[in-house]
């Protein structure tokens, strides 16, 4: 019988189908590899299994009984345990106040029984392998040994099902071997566990089972040992596809910006390359589609474009010559502008209106004699909520008051409002309902129409299909592919997108 | 009961004023000196260095960012003044005495408020050191600073011509009232209607996006931190001519009641949310409070009670209206 089933879950957020009666059975003892690319909706299935979320139509059979958590710490007791991409440690305190936090245990004096806790963490460290003492602080712990402690937190509360979300997005090689080898030994205690990760190989390597999620739905589940690599990612594609109009790009102009072998380094670990000896090139009323799953560094290209971060290698030439741009603002005088990726934490000041928000990256201009003229402001701000068809009553409506779509439209507003010739669109879409995705499709394409580059960076391969001209693929920091549109396919660019 | 959305939105927007309007008409009712010209011009002159103070302040926390040194810049900037005026620079080793004009030694007061505010500044956003202990750290810099300029005497008597700022009048209305409604209505331009106030609203709503939006955080930070800091000095200069004395304990504890003014005119701590003409009711509501209470004959005791219950309730009040939002 298997211990932990999921039947016909369906889960919407604001009108958006996340998941759509997905069933999914985890069996004892074996080690289950759930596969899908970014908004598959394999994060929000994990969600609802380990009670964060707890509204959802279909229901959760737990060693053949129905439950329905409230929250993660009922299901920790009923034994789901999650372990997400970011770790929930506390840096400052040890290993075993870390793993006791919340259910320590207490002496007849009402007191810490700090020995017995000890006891109990020194144990569970000897059975995973992790030869550390346990007053160790988790701040001098590595990643992978932190995720360690993670999976301790879990056995201590006897988890049957473990749930682990990309756990190797941010450990080294030895520390994946640390982990398999804990896996291993989960799975020889006949443990559940699940694990979600795009990197195929290491599932080939540690998976039992595989359940491929596509859209919201089950697309397919069986045996790991009787499918193939090119079988998997052919299911995780395939979505459906309309290819839009789009225009045609003279590659012989000379290029609106030239991006010559730049790198970047993590901040915090010089030797892992955040962005390695990239290099391309952008041409006027070119859509240049970036594809990468979690953590190639897309989004790290284009804060580094802007002046975000500071590059460590190469050059960028813009039609104006070598630029270095040192802060955003460079480059919005140089005439780029960025959409960011999360609209609600960069992109949009939710408490104030929509004028305010369009205006705000061209006040200067807005002004006579230091002085803002309303007039203008009202006026540019009226233009932009017609032409890109912005839903608010009026210019002064605040913007928490509107829908993702049209947030996003505002955001878009305040960066055509400094006249960019380069725009670079971080996943433009995210979240935002099918009617807005489209209208901001067109809106992309007739900016380059308009002779406009556009560089849009998304997690989306039918969208990536449809709009670019040219696609890169980034995995890992570097480009592994340029494709151009009309001769790509899902496949090919699923393939460079995974890690090899 | 059941309230009109529109009456309601009128109510919250115009609260503190309809709470000045109650205190005020309560005062009259309980004593009959309150409600006089002569007293209303005491209270107004009384308040106006609070004013100037709470200005910056409103500035600073509409940053999302807060400044405790302005009571000890207020008092080193007002000593600085009395000092060079009285006693000017001796430079022993060329024995010369340099000379200030009264123009000159508030123009070199008023200077130091502002290089004092551009280094809280500076430490902030080049260090990221957060605003509370930056300043918290002038707190004490700016004190010991005071103590060494003034070797901890007053520096008293400091002519009719200085005494004119604090305690004359011009066109019947006392010169502190002048030079606080100067800067209130200098502020509210600066917040309405010019770019630098868009982006000290934009900062405290969402520093990433602003910065995202090609706005430099450090140069505004830089800025308005100084305009606190000149403001702070501006007030030590009144407090100063006032008395007819710079003291070297001037001021302490002032920047509290400058973020009490903030507070009850209905500025939100986090930032990005509020008005200086709010600011300007709440410094006038704790202003005619500490008036009505000393007429009432109220221990000095209870009026501190009594003041920290209106802050809390005004922050109350304010929460309520916001989740209702």
């Amino acid at each position: 019988m298997p211990v932990l089933v999921a039947e016909n879950i369906t889960k919407k957020f604001a009108g958006v189908t996340a998941l759509d009666k997905v069933n999914i059975e985890l069996h004892g003892g074996k080690v289950a590899a759930i596969i899908g690319e970014n908004g598959a909706g394999k994060s929000t299935l994990m969600k609802i299994l380990s009670g964060v979320y707890n509204e959802y139509e279909g229901r959760i059979l737990f060693k053949g009984a129905c439950v329905n958590f409230s929250n993660p710490r009922e299901a920790q007791e009923t034994g789901i345990a999650i372990i997400h991409q970011e770790l929930n440690l506390i840096p400052y305190l040890n290993i075993t106040e870390n793993i006791f936090l919340g259910r320590e245990i207490i002496n007849s004096w009402g007191m810490l029984d700090k020995k017995a806790m000890r006891a109990t963490t020194q144990k569970l460290l000897k059975r995973l392998k992790l030869d550390t003492d346990p007053d160790t602080k988790i701040a001098g712990l590595k990643v992978g040994q932190q995720q360690i402690v993670e999976i301790a937190k879990a056995l201590l509360t006897d988890a049957e099902v473990i749930i682990m979300d990309e756990p190797t997005s941010a450990i080294s090689d030895s520390e994946v071997d640390a982990l398999f080898a804990v896996i291993n030994n989960l799975r020889a205690e006949n443990k559940t566990v699940a694990y979600i990760s795009h990197k195929l190989d290491e599932l080939f390597k540690i998976a039992d089972n595989y359940i491929i999620l596509r859209d919201g739905k089950t697309i397919e589940s069986g045996e790991m040992a009787s499918i193939t690599r090119p079988a998997i990612i052919s299911k995780m594609v395939g979505r459906e596809l309309h290819i839009l109009k789009k225009s045609t790009v003279n590659f012989q102009d000379e290029p609106l910006i030239s991006i010559n072998n730049i790198s970047l380094d993590h901040p915090k670990n010089p030797g892992r390359k955040l962005l390695n000896n990239i290099s391309f090139n952008l041409h006027r009323g070119e859509v240049l589609g970036i594809f990468g799953l979690m953590g190639a560094g897309r989004t790290e290209l284009l804060e580094t474009i802007f002046g975000i971060h500071r590059k460590s290698a190469g050059s960028i030439n813009t039609l104006g010559g070598q630029v270095n741009f040192r802060r955003p603002s460079d480059a919005i005088a140089a005439g780029i502008a960025l959409v960011p990726e999360d609209r609600k934490k960069d992109g949009v000041i939710l408490g104030a209106d929509v004028k305010t928000n369009i205006s705000i990256t061209t006040l200067p201009q807005l002004s006579n004699a230091g002085l803002l003229n309303n007039k203008k402001e009202h006026a540019l701000a009226d233009r932009y909520i017609s032409a890109l068809k912005i839903k608010t009553s009026s210019h002064s409506q605040l913007v928490k008051n509107l829908s993702g779509g049209n947030q996003q439209k505002v955001v878009l507003a305040k960066c055509l409002a400094t006249n960019p010739v380069i725009l670079m669109l971080d996943e433009p879409t995210r979240g935002i309902d099918i009617n807005a995705k489209n209208e901001i499709y067109k809106l992309i394409l007739e900016l380059a129409a308009d002779g406009l580059g556009i560089i849009m960076v998304s997690s989306e391969l039918p969208e990536i299909l449809a709009v670019s001209n040219r696609i890169l693929v980034m995995c890992e920091g570097s480009i592994t592919a340029e494709l151009q549109a009309d001769a790509a396919s899902e496949d090919m660019i699923m393939k460079a997108a995974i890690n090899k | 009961m059941s309230i009109n959305p529109v009456y309601k939105a009128y109510l919250v927007k115009f609260q503190p004023l309809i709470a000045l309007f109650i205190l005020c008409l309560f005062l009259s009712i309980m004593s009959d000196k309150f409600f006089s010209v002569d007293n209303g011009w005491n209270v107004m002159r009384q308040i106006s260095v609070n004013i100037c103070i709470s200005v910056g302040m409103t500035l600073v926390v509409l940053t999302g960012g807060i400044d405790l040194s302005v009571g000890s810049v207020l008092a080193l900037c007002g000593a600085v003044t009395a000092g060079l005026l009285k006693n000017g620079i001796p430079l022993q080793s060329q024995n010369l005495l340099i000379c200030f004009t009264l123009f000159g030694a508030i123009v070199m007061g008023v200077l130091t408020g502002t290089l004092i505010g551009s280094f809280n500044g500076w430490t902030i956003t080049k260090f990221k050191v957060p605003p509370f202990v930056a300043t918290l750290a002038m707190l004490t810099i700016g004190r010991g600073l005071t103590m060494l300029w003034t070797n901890g005497f007053p520096i008293s008597a400091l002519g009719s011509n200085f005494a004119f700022i604090g305690t004359g009048w011009f066109l019947g209305i006392p010169v502190p009232v002048w030079i606080s409604g100067i800067i209130v209505a200098a502020a509210i331009v600066i917040t309405n209607k010019t770019a630098l106030g868009r982006y000290i609203y934009a900062i405290g709503g969402n520093e990433n996006a602003a910065r995202l939006s090609g706005i430099n955080i450090k140069r505004v930070t830089v800025i308005v931190y100084s305009i606190a800091g000149a403001l702070a000095a501006i007030g030590g200069i009144i407090v100063t001519s006032r008395l007819d004395s710079a003291q070297p304990n001037a001021g302490v504890s002032y920047e509290l009641d400058a973020i009490a003014a903030v507070v009850i005119g209905g500025t939100s701590l986090s930032g990005g949310k509020g008005t200086i003409m709010g600011t300007v009711l709440g410094a006038i509501i704790i202003g005619v409070l500490n008036n009505g209470l000393v007429l009432l004959n109220v221990s000095p005791f209870w009026q501190q009670v009594v003041k920290g219950a209106v802050i809390l309730l005004a922050v109350i009040i304010d929460r309520a209206n916001s989740k209702s939002e």
